[in-house]
């Protein structure tokens, strides 16, 4: 390992009898110390995060080298010798596999591929140049005799030199490049550059390292011949590797489905087993691991699981990040072992002279050249971040360190200005790139979630273009990743893909699928504090909201998928009375939070996942969506809304004794600032009033558009005899539109995350006077428990019970499963909610306290009817806002992979 | 600005599309190509090749369609804006794409219209309800006047962050 033993410890004195405890620290001693340095790289990443500041700044790797730095002074300090170094076997087999894996799997294909020229020319004839020309002008600077006499370095060695301080560093570019957010494609060109030009840098420095050891006089023109063929050998053959592995893992996730637990496993082990075996026939294992991931990826990902491929993800990430910061902080400790330095001020400014210009004169020859052949040339200001993104970093140094100093008389020199060069790039460039940038003003990444217009439109650009292309009869670009993907689509998705995965494959249906997710988890997540409807339509594009409510309405109301959803729940119940039962029974039954129910705690090393979870995800998801619909219905006819709440409430105030509702509708006509009234004709000119309070943060949507998306306050005046008109069906059908739509239209009242009745027939059949409570009580729970966290239903209830404390005089019983059912309705009809009946409210109890407090608070009330209302609730909201904002995300990496 | 040997290309590629060598191209003639006959759009992009109620194209015509597909040059980007705008322009390229969608030729991509679309490019494995949502959510993301329907402002507008230029450029037609 990285870690040399220290100093052995003295061994155990001759046992005298019996051991209660022994001291074993040999045994443990290099398990221990490398989980001890990886803890310490990582706690040192958390101290670093502390400050945004520092971050934002100096990039982490810079941070990590001086850490190192300062790590590696203090083991020098108190072990008066330089331990725990970078050791080049270490770094090979171990530190930079995944580094590399986690950049093939994740690399943007498409970028990737649409680039390949220009990465491919920089990366091989771009390296070339470099080695060459530098290996060569610091020869010159020998010969000239600018340098120490102790340097004894030939051509050769220079050349190896050259060779490996030339190629630009995966590891240090992505460090940077990944806190500076420069377009993507220059990203792709630079770092697709450092991935490629491995074998390059592999190719050259085994072929000089050869000559070395030949030494001048015994190289043959063969030689040549040879290292220009292995130049090709190791990079086809690194490719080929990769691409063979590739396909054995894509084939091998097909059949994983019954091991679902060991599935990522298998991405991390082939693909090591990959580099290992580019490694062993001295192929460029970089490349091998780089082809292998960019090729899997897409059939792996279709055949494992939404929760492997989580895995996948976040170990990838992880191994790969915590790589890196190994690798940089322990360049920074081994600079510290001057032991193996050996300084010349020449070699040094002349090889960072040297790197600097040849690496510019190189981007912009290349660059000329390429861009006689590209679409978008690359211009000035891409040259020079490309120039000056050329960091170099633990490859080289770990190359530096393999060479043997018996053929290599000048390796300590070599050592130091490897070094010194390492350290300028990654901090001196690392830390000016960004300024560089900002003032260049290189066009930055737009980092937007993609839309499905863009990837529907971009679908038909492509084959815009590749039947162009055909008409026109060149075979280019579009006409071979046309080929290509009927290639694919014919032949390798077929053999690699499940046959359930394949044949839902399909991008457009992807990104559909992956936009619904986003949006029913950040409804999840905005859960009991969104304040706008505008926010909860459609939080995955903020910018758009207001536009797009009214054509998903008009759509809803078009294809019918509205209200009607609810109607069979209806047509079962007989009388008028048992009707609006049923509607409130649905109503409840979705919205309600049942207590939390464990699962039947089950330990499987082999499964994690019970299918009941999976349902009830689905079953969220698809709630969650069928409410938004709803919600984008509701919110934009608002007359219809209104019009039914208008209805319910009548039919609440006839039944019922009135009571402090009488107040809501006396100081409805105050209209304090900031709400609007207006009247809406109803049905048969009944006269409704409806206040619309707008308290909308969000100043950029028309007005109109804000009462829309307003918390609303309902209070309406009709004649019973209209009531009396309506068909029974077609009022409980309302009910539930007002309760479906209750989240939106009256946000502020009733922030509720809860979840909407499931579909009318599987609510129909579990209604509680014809099943059993139990039954229900089970269903229920199983669908609420999972996403809401505990703070959330806190807030919840905590909403509920402050809008009771307003509704209800303090201290009389009323049935609470009102007050739930209907939120927006209830502070104006409390009268309905001493209809309670007992079996209901037994299942429901909110915390006293809680309830208490929401009393006292709404005590005092000073003015407008609406604001007493709202600010208990918006107090107790803040109280609950903070921790779901975390909590909920944990449901993405819970989704089923299909609808 | 095409150049004159790049003419020549094309127009070699036009006379032995030409079967009937009269000088235009029928739909026959574009059918004949094997490649276009698996492009999901092909038909489409055909059409888009004759005028309005016609079944021939001329030479001329052939041109003017693939002049959409230049890539716009760095002297086209600061040329005066007094002239006619080029072919290849932005607005251009992204009207050429527009009208592969809007068949009746109403200035909006309607919903029946996009699934069209759609059903030709998803492919067979997804159901019709499935390309029915999908449809929806499109329509409701570009949609702004509420009218169910993607006008061609509501189209520019809902690709302004895409890289049309670079996406709908040919570098062959130089």
């Amino acid at each position: 390992g990285a870690m040399q033993p220290p100093a052995a410890s003295p061994g155990p004195a001759a046992p005298a009898g019996a051991e209660l405890l022994r001291w074993q620290w040999q045994e443990v001693q290099a398990p221990c110390l490398v989980a001890a340095w990886i803890l310490v790289a990582s706690l040192a990443k958390i101290v670093f995060h502390l400050s945004r500041k520092v971050t934002s700044i100096v990039p982490e790797s810079c941070l990590l080298i001086l850490l190192g730095l300062v790590l590696g002074g203090i083991v020098l300090a108190v072990a008066k010798k330089a331990e725990y170094q970078l050791e080049p076997n270490m770094f090979f087999l171990f530190l930079l596999p995944p580094i590399v894996l986690d950049s093939g799997y994740f690399m943007p294909s498409r970028l990737f591929f649409d680039n390949i020229g220009a990465i491919l020319t920089y990366a091989v004839v771009g390296t070339l140049w470099n080695s060459f020309a530098t290996g060569t002008a610091l020869w010159g600077l020998h010969r000239a005799g600018l340098m120490d006499p102790g340097v004894e370095a030939g051509l050769m060695d220079f050349l190896l030199f050259g060779s490996l301080i030339s190629a630009v560093d995966p590891v240090a570019v992505l460090a940077v490049f990944e806190e500076v957010h420069v377009n993507e494609t220059l990203f792709i060109i630079v770092f697709g550059e450092s991935l490629l030009n491995d074998a390059v840098t592999v190719v050259l420095y085994k072929v000089f390292n050869s000559f070395v050891e030949l030494g001048p006089a015994h190289i043959h023109a063969t030689d040549y011949v040879k290292g220009v063929a292995s130049f090709f050998l190791v990079s086809l053959g690194g490719t080929a590797v990769g691409l063979l592995f590739a396909f054995l893992l894509a084939l091998i996730t097909r059949f994983t489905k019954r091991v679902r637990i060991i599935e990522p496993l298998f991405v991390f082990l082939l693909a090591y087993v990959a580099y290992l075996a580019a490694e062993m026939v001295s192929l460029s294992a970089i490349l091998a691991v780089t082809f292998c991931g960019i090729c899997c990826k897409k059939y792996v990902e279709a055949n494992i699981s939404q929760k492997s491929r989580t895995t996948v993800k976040y170990t990838m990430k992880t191994l790969a990040s915590s790589s890196e910061t190994i690798i940089f902080m322990f360049l920074g400790i081994s600079a510290v072992d001057t032991s193996k330095w050996a300084w010349d001020t020449a070699l040094v400014l002349g090889t960072l002279f040297f790197i600097l210009l040849f690496r510019a004169v190189g981007v912009v020859l290349q660059t000329c050249v390429l861009n006689r052949f590209r679409l978008i040339p690359l211009d000035r200001i891409d040259q020079v971040v490309m120039s000056y993104g050329g960091l170099r970093g633990a490859v080289a140094f770990a190359l530096v360190i393999l060479l043997d100093r018996e053929k290599v008389k000048a390796k300590d020199y070599f050592v130091a200005t490897t070094i010194v060069v390492v350290f300028f790039t990654v901090i001196v460039q690392g830390l000016t790139i960004k300024p560089l940038v900002t003032w260049l003003k290189v066009k930055r990444s737009d980092h937007h979630k993609p839309t499905l217009n863009e990837e529907l439109h971009e679908h038909a650009f492509d084959h815009i273009l590749a039947a162009v292309e055909d008409i026109v009869g060149h075979h280019g670009y579009h006409y071979w990743r046309d080929k290509w993907e009927q290639f694919d689509k014919k032949y390798l998705s077929q053999l690699l893909m499940r046959k359930s995965a394949y044949r839902l494959r399909d991008e457009i249906w992807d990104v559909y699928y992956k936009l619904n997710i986003r949006d029913a988890i950040s409804f999840v997540d905005q859960g009991g504090h969104v304040l706008s409807a505008a926010k909860l339509a459609l939080p995955s594009m903020p910018s758009r909201t207001s536009m797009s409510e009214s054509s998903v309405t008009n759509l809803l109301r078009e294809s019918g998928s509205g209200a009607c959803l609810d109607l069979q729940v209806i047509d079962t119940v007989r009388s008028r009375r048992d009707k609006e039962d049923a509607a409130m029974h649905h109503v409840l039954r979705g919205s309600l939070y049942k207590p939390r129910r464990r699962y039947k705690a089950s330990y499987s090393r082999h499964f994690i996942s019970p299918d009941k979870q999976e349902r009830q995800d689905k079953e969220i998801f698809r709630q969650n969506m069928k409410r938004r619909l709803e919600t984008f219905k509701s919110t934009k006819h608002n007359v219809c809304s209104s019009k039914s709440k208008a209805r319910l409430k009548e039919k609440g105030r006839k039944k019922a004794i009135p009571l402090p509702s009488q107040k809501n509708i006396s100081l409805n006509k105050e209209t304090p600032n900031g709400k609007t009234q207006r009247n809406i004709p109803w049905q048969e000119a009944a006269p409704v009033l409806v206040m619309v309070s707008s308290e909308e943060e969000e100043s950029d949507s028309s007005e109109t558009e804000r009462e829309d998306d307003e918390g609303i306050v309902f209070v309406a005046r009709a004649t019973d005899e209209v009531l009396q008109g309506k068909t029974t069906p077609e009022l409980c059908k309302l009910l539930l539109t007002v309760a479906l739509s209750a989240p939106t239209g009256s946000l502020d009242v009733c922030p509720s995350p809860c979840i909407i009745p499931p579909s009318p027939t599987l609510a129909e059949k579990e209604l509680p006077w014809k099943g059993d409570q139990a039954d229900l009580a089970v269903y229920v729970s199983s669908e609420t428990t999972k996403i809401v966290p505990v703070d959330m239903q806190k807030a919840w209830n905590q909403s509920i019970s402050s809008l009771e404390s307003i509704a209800s005089p303090p201290g009389t019983e009323s049935g609470p499963q009102h007050r739930r059912f209907a939120c927006p309705v209830l502070e104006e009809q409390p009268q309905s909610a001493s209809q309670a009946t007992p079996e209901q409210s037994s299942c429901f109890q909110f915390p006293s306290h809680i309830s208490r407090s929401g009393r006292s608070q709404s005590d005092s009330s000073p003015d407008g009817p609406e604001q007493q209302e709202l600010q208990p609730l918006m107090a107790t909201e803040e109280q609950g806002r903070m921790p779901p904002t975390v909590e909920p995300r944990w449901l993405m990496f819970n989704r089923a992979s299909h609808l | 600005s095409v150049s004159h040997s790049q003419i020549t290309r094309l127009y070699s590629r036009f006379t032995s599309l030409d079967k009937g060598e009269n000088g235009t191209l029928s739909r026959e003639d574009f059918q004949r190509i094997p490649e276009l006959a698996i492009n999901p759009l092909g038909d489409r992009i055909i059409n888009a090749f004759f005028p309005e109620g016609e079944d021939q194209v001329n030479f001329r015509g052939f041109m003017r369609t693939l002049a959409h597909f230049r890539p716009i040059e760095d002297n086209e980007k600061s040329r005066d804006q007094n002239g006619p705008e080029p072919l290849n322009s932005r607005s251009n390229k992204l009207h050429f794409a527009f009208r592969l969608y809007d068949l009746d030729k109403d200035d909006k991509i309607s919903r029946d219209e996009l699934l069209q679309v759609l059903r030709m490019m998803v492919g067979v494995n997804i159901s019709d309800e499935q390309l029915g949502s999908i449809a929806d959510r499109t329509i409701q993301e570009a949609d702004q006047d509420g009218d169910s329907a993607i006008s061609f402002a509501e189209f520019v507008k809902v690709l302004e962050k895409v890289d049309v230029e670079q996406k709908m450029s040919i570098r062959f037609l130089h």
